[in-house]
């Protein structure tokens, strides 16, 4: 008999995911399956929409990391409007959208890890759902929560002052900004009461590192052994090799660190990414078309932006990134679970970029939008949170959208979620015929790691949680969790 | 000679120009009456029906009735703005209106007067016509989605020499904006501009422009519709 577990829906996982579990006679993995069961459409939507419509519209897949998208496609406007990529705007058109990344990057990572990481760490995978939870966070570590709270606001308030609002704003628009940064705002954010000022945040973002460092200390197989596997690895990179996480050109290293994407403009993505359909999901499988479907899938995200990444160009958090490097003697990093680490790394590169942009009078200038000579196309790319998000639209001689394509990161970690999830299933199912709580966590455990937020992924609405199926060799259902 | 003329409205002491339309005469003296197919010193249509007031126990449009002297108008009372309040659900229902994607949110009349009137959702189910925007125009993109038939374009836009630029087409349920593409060409940049401002909704877009307003700045951002008119004595 081989049998099949099913997990479904994942909690503290944006959108719906279901894990199915194939077992043999012996109750041994045999396969294993993260379905993305909801379809969105977003890029049917786009379609006959007015191009200087899209930053906008199309952010509204994503309730989390609306300023993605909306940069991703307003980046993608700034070639159609002929003002060029990234090079092309004018500096406070450039700066400030720099500001809302950085800012949406601070607040988003600050919510990944403290709101739905955390409870992981300091109670345990197996622990009681009913403590781990960021209640459970705020009431045994309010220290902790406290910090994850304000810097998530303190990274909104920095959206709200560049986009004009903290959800779903219009600042950018093709070929620039609609604002620049009043001295009103510039003060707020440099010289506001503790803990709302940005020395403050580094501060505590450095604490988060210290936090992570410690427990890593601490649990070392958990973090370096938990779904370990190696893989290629996909990012932008600022031309000389920097962390750059909104602007820069296509590189992929392998997991030996060896370059195999040489660096290359990403208006030709095309010719280098592909993407399979595979019948039993909704969310593609992207790869690298130059080396295959079986060896060209990359993953992307923090963990994969410091392992193409040279340097990191702030102080403190290329301080941090020497130690990261070092783990591994300078190789690429593997591990699963070092996306956290890697994470706040990024988070505090975040604070220290928006200290210096708040600190640039360019981000004060009158001098907003670029334009150019009108073209039919674009593509616009940026380091999303959880990783490279690709926008591609073509528009008709009436400015009308004829096509939108969108690869977005969950998309893009599709593969290593996958195995992560494989990898679990295994350690933790082999041997069992029913699905434990703890099975049901060990899995999202992987999948948080990745990503927190499935819903853009296939651009699904709101927040479904998971549910695990086990079936037998026949493919009869045995057992069913749900949560 | 213009005669000034004594009237009440919600019993509140107003004088005005014999003749005015009751809109623009109520907003002069600091009282504001719902509208939205209206436009100051322009012909009133009288087609939206948001402004309906009670004059002697009728219910009128004011933005085509004039003032007289001695009138004791209703205005602000639960009957005419449940009234109005249906009708701007009405006009939601009967378009396609996407606010968080359109240009024109928060400067936009319908979706003010939605907030004035406390619209949470409306009472009558959904249209979802299906209408096609003409993008055919270098300069202009006309909406058809949001379209409330107010007829302001048609009224405020014109050749040098008096021409309409926009018209209707079709009749009842079916009538649709169009634009005469032709003699749009001639359109001055100002005249794109104003009947891009001259519209309540999204529906006359200048090409290229949309979201370069920030939000914080927007017409009804701060302030509610007729808050501006409320303010003044
Ligand atoms: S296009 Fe605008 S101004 Fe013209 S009738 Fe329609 S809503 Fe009124
Ligand atoms: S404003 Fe009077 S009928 Fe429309």
């Amino acid at each position: 008999m081989t049998k099949k577990i099913t997990i479904e829906p994942v909690t503290r996982v944006e959108g719906h995911g279901k894990v199915t579990i194939h077992l043999d006679d012996n109750n041994n993995v045999v396969q294993s399956r993260l379905h993305i069961v909801e379809f969105r459409g977003f890029e049917r939507f786009a379609q006959g929409r007015p191009y200087w419509e899209a930053p906008v519209l199309v952010q509204r897949l994503c309730g989390i990391c609306p300023v993605s998208h909306h940069l991703a496609a307003a980046k993608a406007m700034d070639v159609i409007v002929g003002a060029g990529t990234g090079e092309g705007l004018t500096p406070a058109g450039e700066k400030m959208r720099r500001l809302m990344h950085y800012g949406q990057m601070f607040q988003s990572h600050a919510l990944h890890f403290f709101h739905l990481v955390s409870p992981d760490l300091l109670f345990g995978i197996d622990a009681d759902p009913a403590i781990r939870n960021v209640i459970g966070v705020a009431k045994e570590h309010k220290d902790l929560a406290v910090m994850g709270v304000m810097m998530r606001k303190y990274g909104q308030e920095i959206i709200r002052a560049t986009a004009g609002k903290k959800i779903h704003g219009t600042g950018a628009i093709p070929g620039g900004i609609n604002k620049n940064l009043s001295d009103e705002e510039k003060d707020f954010f440099l010289k506001g009461d503790d803990p709302m000022n940005i020395d403050k945040m580094i501060e505590w973002s450095e604490a988060s590192l210290d936090f992570f460092k410690d427990y890593h200390s601490k649990h070392k197989d958990l973090i370096d052994n938990y779904a370990t596997f190696p893989s290629n690895h996909l990012s932008l990179v600022r031309k000389d090799g920097a962390l750059d996480l909104y602007h820069g050109v296509l590189r992929a290293v392998d997991a030996e660190g060896k370059k195999i994407l040489h660096d290359v403009d990403y208006q030709d993505y095309l010719e280098y990414i592909g993407e399979e359909v595979r019948n039993w999901s909704y969310m593609k499988f992207p790869y690298m078309l130059e080396y295959g479907k079986q060896e060209g899938w990359y993953r992307v995200g923090p963990l994969a932006r410091l392992n193409t990444a040279e340097f990191i160009p702030t102080p403190k958090a290329q301080k941090a990134f020497e130690e990261f490097k070092a783990y591994t003697n300078g190789k690429p990093n593997n591990m699963t679970m070092h996306y956290h680490w890697a994470r706040l790394i990024e988070t505090l590169h975040s604070a220290e970029i928006i200290k210096e942009l708040l600190n640039d009078p360019d981000i004060q200038g009158d001098d907003l939008v670029t334009k150019g000579t009108k073209q039919n196309e674009g593509v616009g790319l940026i380091e999303a949170p959880r990783g490279t998000l690709f926008h591609h639209y073509k528009i008709n001689e009436r400015d009308e959208i004829t096509m939108a394509n969108l690869i977005v990161s969950t998309t893009n970690n599709n593969e290593p979620m996958n195995l992560a999830v494989n990898h679990i299933a295994k350690d933790w199912m082999n041997g069992q015929s029913e699905i434990t709580e703890g099975m049901m966590n060990a899995v999202e455990v992987a999948i948080r790691a990745y990503d927190p937020c499935l819903s853009c992924a296939t651009h699904a609405l709101g927040q479904m949680p998971l549910e695990i199926a086990l079936y037998d060799k026949n493919n009869n259902l045995i057992d069913k969790k749900r949560k | 000679m213009s005669e000034k003329v004594k009237f009440t409205i919600d019993g509140k002491e107003c004088v005005a120009e014999r003749g005015q339309n009751l809109v623009d005469a109520a907003a002069d003296n600091g009282v504001y009456i719902p509208s939205l197919c209206h436009l100051r010193d322009v012909i009133p249509a009288g087609s939206c029906r948001i402004c309906n007031i009670k004059n002697a126990g009728r219910i009128m449009t004011a933005c085509t009735t004039p003032v007289e002297q001695g009138m004791e108008i209703e205005n602000d009372i639960s009957e005419l703005n449940d009234m109005r309040k249906a009708i701007v659900e009405m006009l939601f229902v009967e378009g396609n209106h996407f606010c968080p994607a359109c240009e024109k949110s928060g400067n936009c009349e319908l979706q003010a007067l939605a907030y004035r009137f406390q619209m949470m959702v409306p009472r009558y189910p959904y249209e979802f016509p299906i209408k096609t925007p003409d993008t055919q125009d270098s300069r202009l993109w006309i909406e058809r989605n949001r379209c409330i038939k107010c007829k302001r374009c048609i009224r405020t836009i014109k050749t040098e020499d008096g021409k309409n630029i926009f018209a209707f087409q079709e009749r009842g349920h079916k009538v649709e904006i169009n634009i005469d593409h032709e003699l749009a060409a001639g359109l001055s940049e100002e005249k794109i501009q104003e009947a891009t401002d001259n519209c309540p909704v999204g529906s006359i877009l200048k090409k290229g422009t949309g979201f370069s307003q920030p939000i914080g700045t927007r017409r009804f951002d701060k302030e509610a519709i007729g808050s501006d008119i409320e303010k003044v004595v």
